[in-house]
């Protein structure tokens, strides 16, 4: 049981338990280690070499594609391994801006609540044509404004995310009237694992550790027919993006996503309850407002503001508390700015909390945590001046 | 309306320490009468309208001061 009073450091009981940023990171998933350490072993050569030991590492390999593709619902050709989502996200949005830029095409329309990854993809070439879309107070876009901003002159991709990564609103993909000539980009990373993938995409991007694979490992996905070449040095073609693949990580991550989306519904049902626990221990604090869609959402997080907080000192109250959260106030950013995410919404971008569950989130976790959130808050504002 | 409007200079606090200030300025101003926060912090942008939102207040718009600090007027309204 997870201390809630005052400055105690009792660590929770029990694993991960206390960890709640699972939209960074989640734990390595019991089946991705159990391929990693098996594939260790087995998966170290070359995989493109003609020698017993190349073939061994190019089988996991090649094993690792198919499961990911049937995962995807594409063929195992359509899918290939990167050094991370960021990466994946780069050269799949990227590639699709290169194969059309000698066709003077190379704008990228994109949501205002777009990854940073998307945001850096599209800022590293100026580009006449890029376009942003805004979003609701929900944090969604419009698929008409969307589409409206694909007719225009130049524009090479569209990016767009299936849901957001920091306030859960899914994002309407199916709905996308895009012209045929314009390709969709989809960024996956934040949904993959937790809702059905929506359709519609020429190009898919995914982070294994996302969904309990390990760290350094991306997923991109191509569908056949789609103009699409590699962005940056190196050969065309999914099969060795930026240099040999990390083979026994492929398979971890293949192996951690196969078994993710066979538990999807019933560990997205419980999060869903639990998650909207904290909705309503958050709703129920005096002037907090809780982000993002109600509804149509990621089953696993939940993202509030609080006024008159400083997102840091929540963060390091609810730390000393047992509870590890994500913030997108401007004090706990690298870059010093709040959130572009909540900026876009109109969402209060102070004292905000991102909370995402693991899959083994209970609900004796989940109401200390709302002990410890209530305890903190009403300490911090104390300690300003302010009342409850 | 500059003449009218209390000033509360938050230049050189940090986030949220503005939008306090700002909260607590508020039953100093007639009902009807605006209030202006000085404030750099780059989430003040985002948060006087929120704060405005939250609390039931109009947010009138943002300036810059002949020095070219950012200045959020805010109307009591309640």
């Amino acid at each position: 049981m997870t201390s809630t009073h005052g400055d105690r450091t009792d660590p929770p009981a029990g694993g991960a338990s206390g960890y709640l940023d699972t939209a960074s990171a989640e734990p390595l998933h019991p089946a991705a280690r159990a391929a990693f350490t098996a594939a260790l072993d087995r998966g170290y050569a070359d995989a493109r070499r003609l020698h017993r030991t190349a073939r061994d590492a190019r089988l996991l390999l090649d094993n690792a594609r198919a499961v990911v593709a049937e995962c995807l619902g594409v063929r195992p050709d359509e899918v290939g391994f990167t050094s991370s989502g960021s990466d994946a996200v780069h050269r799949g949005l990227l590639g699709l801006v290169a194969a059309r830029s000698g066709a003077g095409r190379s704008g990228i329309v994109h949501s205002a609540v777009e990854h940073s990854s998307v945001l850096h993809a599209v800022g590293w070439r100026d580009s006449p044509a890029h376009a942003v879309v805004p979003v609701d107070s929900l944090g969604r876009v419009a698929p008409e404004a969307v589409a409206e901003a694909a007719r225009a002159d130049g524009v090479a991709a569209v990016a767009l995310q299936a849901a957001n990564q920091e306030v859960g609103t899914v994002q309407p993909v199916d709905r996308l009237d895009l012209p045929a000539d314009v390709p969709l980009f989809l960024d996956a990373a934040a949904s993959l694992g937790r809702l059905p993938l929506p359709g519609g995409w020429s190009a898919l991007a995914a982070s294994a550790r996302k969904w309990g694979g390990p760290a350094g490992i991306g997923v991109l996905a191509v569908r056949r027919g789609t103009r699409w070449t590699n962005p940056f040095p190196g050969d065309d073609g999914l099969d060795q993006l930026g240099g040999n693949a990390n083979v026994p990580a492929a398979l971890a991550a293949a192996a951690a996503l196969q078994a993710v989306l066979g538990e999807r519904d019933e560990v997205a049902a419980r999060q869903r309850a639990l998650t909207e626990r904290i909705r309503a221990a958050a709703a129920a604090l005096p002037d907090t407002e809780v982000v993002g869609d109600p509804d149509e959402r990621l089953p696993h997080l939940v993202t509030f503001s609080c006024l008159y907080v400083a997102g840091d000192e929540l963060v390091a109250a609810l730390d000393r508390r047992g509870f590890g959260v994500a913030s997108g106030s401007a004090c706990t950013a690298s870059t010093l700015e709040p959130s572009h995410v909540l900026a876009a919404m109109g969402a209060l971008t102070h004292g905000n909390v991102r909370v995402s569950l693991r899959r083994d989130s209970d609900a004796t976790e989940v109401d200390a945590f709302c002990a410890a959130l209530v305890d903190a808050v009403t300490e911090i504002r104390a300690g300003a001046g302010i009342g409850p | 309306m500059t003449d009218d409007t209390l000033e509360i200079d938050c230049r050189d606090l940090p986030c949220p320490r503005p939008v306090i200030e700002l909260a607590r300025a508020l039953p100093s101003v007639p009902v009807g009468g605006t209030l202006a926060v000085l404030a750099r912090d780059p989430a003040a942008r985002y948060d006087v309208p929120a704060w405005c939102r939250m609390r039931g207040q109009e947010y009138v718009g943002e300036e810059l001061t002949d020095d070219g600090v950012p200045r959020y007027v805010v109307r009591r309204v309640s």
